[in-house]
């Protein structure tokens, strides 16, 4: 086999990972989209907010402690102790509950039964509220993220692989953080998927997504499911950000990424977990490949920032509901 | 007692479909021209030209123009930034390739361009529709700054890659580059400013605005009654555009001078401006004003509030505005969706009934 070749499967290996970053960012949404209808841009940002939570945590900062500083004039920073990486997980998810709790108690609760675009323009204020809040209350400086995940490429990989190609060929470079990101996503999507077949509050969520009233009628409470549903929503950022932060750091950029799940779920179909993945994978794939083969040699390079959104546009001309997304059937 | 409108006769159609039906509404109307058009050109000064007035009607243009689109038509753009960003670099070019051709029919050139290329993007909209077609518009984003990025011919291969207005003159008067005076900075902007609101104003009630609110209202009905979605969807597109590519072209060579495509015309950009129209009010002219000059006067207001007056530091108000910005935008859905201008409307009622509750 040729260096060549071996180098785009290579890219092709390295775009399948980060796809399944996306798709990890693209789970967040849709499981908050089959329960409520409500298209949530804010799940980067939550991401995000997570992510600088648990770092904060972790390292024993006092939340606010900025404001607390400008109000009082004193001089507070950090409470002294280090927080151990599991408490200070479980932590993060205590926050992102009541963070949960708070968006289905004082904003969508009053927005229900609004069209979907309204629903979206108050996530996007969400997004806004939310990174000021997260701003505040740890601060905006790029912060570190040390979980005790592996980092840098896997040795075992590239000398295993290397005796495949001649002489310029070294062997695949595969980030082991990538690898692990992609277990845990197994992980987690396996864990979704078998708590909404098998336990009550999965099913009751899932009779949400069929149909709020009928729900509703045999007596499952949808706020109840909202607050759910929001709260794992807020699990999946957590594990976006920590794997997310833990490659480039904690900072604003992570919030972005949520741009890029948008054209992942154009792919897939807003309604279905499978698409979400799948979606995710050609959007990975596809955006390496394409800077790879046509967006460096031939376009200047940083076809990234636009392939994605490109590629979902195009396809979602001839076929508007995604590769698995359900029928869209418009009556008057 | 004083505003009313009993005693306001029309015995005419034209008296009766004008703008302004009430004659108070009227003169309020001509007192706020007089002020912008002959008394504040000669009190302005740089700090409120350049902190205020010229980025609350360049602004003011960029919602008007998103109004047309998402306020009248229904269709939800992400993309302001990316088309704001056509404006510019095709005024840019058009300053630099024909110099001696006045600047203000370029700035109208660069208008009709971005109309273009907002049409063409505006194309998958007839099969798109609601969230998806916003997120489709993010393509037209991100494409758009990349390719002004990436081309060189379209900052003539300098090397910052930055495109800067070169110093151009109407009647004798230099209104963009480094010598120009606030208050010609001022008066090129309200000239397109009142352009923009008198076409959009008169489009907006036409034939042409009808068929947009029924594309809004429900497409498919719409299309039933008679209307052609194509035509109504791609002419929302381009006019729209038109208004911001032209609000674009007063960014960058009037307003900033110089520009760096990604930074200036990013996403934030885009979502800017669609606050602006959603605080302000879909589906208003008034909106769009009242919104740009609420979320140019917010920052303003903010940072004097916090550092001149409680002493924070200025990352820290920087954070609050996020908070306030993105607070105010769940409120006004959740309490008022048609945004100020609906205020606006409310308070006129009450005040024709005052001082009787009925």
């Amino acid at each position: 086999m040729s260096a060549d070749f071996l180098y785009g499967i290579e890219v092709v290996l390295n775009g399948l990972m980060a796809g399944v970053l996306y798709a990890l960012v693209a789970l967040g949404f849709v499981l908050i989209y089959k329960a409520s209808g409500i298209f949530n841009y804010a799940q980067g940002v939550m991401a995000l907010f997570s992510a600088l939570t648990l770092a904060g945590i972790m390292s024993g900062q006092v939340p606010f402690a900025h404001l607390i500083n400008a109000i009082f004039g004193t001089d507070i920073h950090y409470f002294g102790w280090n927080v151990p990486v599991l408490a200070a997980i479980i932590l993060t998810l205590v926050v992102m509950v009541i963070f949960a709790w708070c968006v289905q108690r004082f904003v969508f609760r009053h927005l229900v039964g609004q069209e979907p675009i309204i629903l979206f323009m108050a996530t996007i204020g969400l997004a806004y509220f939310l990174e000021g809040v997260g701003d505040l209350m740890w601060g905006s400086d790029i912060k570190t993220l040390a979980v005790g995940l592996p980092q840098g490429g896997s040795l075992w990989v590239e000398d295993a692989t290397s005796g495949l190609g001649g002489d310029d060929f070294y062997g695949f470079f595969i980030d082991k953080l990538d690898m692990v990101a992609t277990v845990v996503a197994i992980i987690l999507v396996a864990g979704l998927i078998a708590f909404s077949q098998y336990t009550k509050q999965g099913r009751a969520m899932r009779a949400v997504a069929d149909d709020h009233q009928a729900a509703l009628s045999v007596g499952i409470s949808l706020n109840f499911i909202w607050v759910l549903v929001w709260s794992l929503a807020g699990l999946v950022a957590l594990v976006a950000g920590i794997m997310w932060g833990a490659k480039s750091g904690v900072q604003f950029s992570l919030s972005l990424i949520a741009l890029k799940a948008l054209p992942v779920l154009m792919l897939g179909g807003f309604t279905s977990i499978p698409g979400a993945i799948v979606g995710g994978l050609i959007i990975g794939v596809g955006e390496k490949l394409f800077e790879y083969l046509i967006g460096a040699p031939f376009l200047g390079g940083a076809t990234e920032n636009w392939f994605a959104y490109v590629l979902a546009l195009l396809f979602l001309v001839f076929r508007p509901q995604g590769l698995f997304g359900e029928r869209i059937i418009e009556r008057v | 007692m004083l505003y009313r409108e009993a005693g306001d006769f029309k015995t005419t159609y034209v008296a009766d479909s004008q703008t302004f039906p009430l004659k108070l509404d009227r003169i309020g109307f001509w007192v706020t021209m007089a002020v912008a058009w002959l008394v504040i050109p000669f009190v302005i000064n740089d700090y409120w030209a350049s902190s205020l007035l010229v980025p609350f009607l360049i602004y003011a243009i960029a919602a008007i123009g998103l109004n047309i689109l998402t306020g009248y038509c229904g269709q939800v753009s992400l993309g302001t930034g990316g088309f704001m960003a056509v404006g510019a670099y095709a005024c840019y070019k058009l300053m630099t390739s024909f110099p001696d051709i006045n600047i203000m029919i370029h700035i109208v050139l660069a208008g009709g361009i971005t109309a273009i290329v907002g049409a063409a993007f505006g194309l998958p909209s007839l099969r798109i529709k609601g969230f998806y077609l916003a997120v489709a518009t993010l393509a037209a984003q991100f494409f758009l700054v990349w390719l002004f990025n990436k081309v060189a011919w379209f900052y003539n291969y300098s090397a910052s890659g930055q495109i800067n207005a070169p110093e151009r003159l109407v009647a004798g008067v230099a209104v963009t580059g480094p010598s120009t005076p606030a208050w010609a900075q001022y008066l090129i902007c309200l000239f397109f400013v009142t352009l923009c609101a008198l076409i959009a104003r008169n489009l907006t009630r036409g034939t042409i605005g009808r068929s947009w609110m029924a594309i809004r209202d429900m497409d498919i009905a719409a299309e039933i009654i008679g209307v052609n979605p194509l035509k109504a969807k791609l002419t929302a597109f381009a006019v729209s555009s038109f208004f911001v590519g032209i609000a674009g072209a007063l960014f960058f060579s009037v307003y900033l001078g110089a520009v760096e495509v990604g930074e200036v015309f990013g996403i934030q950009k885009s979502f800017l401006v669609l606050f602006m129209i959603i605080i302000g009010g879909l589906g208003s002219i008034f909106g769009s004003f009242a919104g740009a000059a609420f979320l140019v006067l917010l920052p303003v207001a903010l940072k004097w509030i916090g550092v001149d007056v409680m002493g924070w530091p200025t990352d820290l108000v920087a954070h609050f505005q996020l908070v306030i910005v993105g607070a105010l935008i769940m409120f006004f859905l959740i309490k008022e969706p048609h945004g100020l201008a609906q205020l606006w409307r409310l308070a006129k009622e009450k005040l024709r009934l005052w001082p009787f509750p009925y």
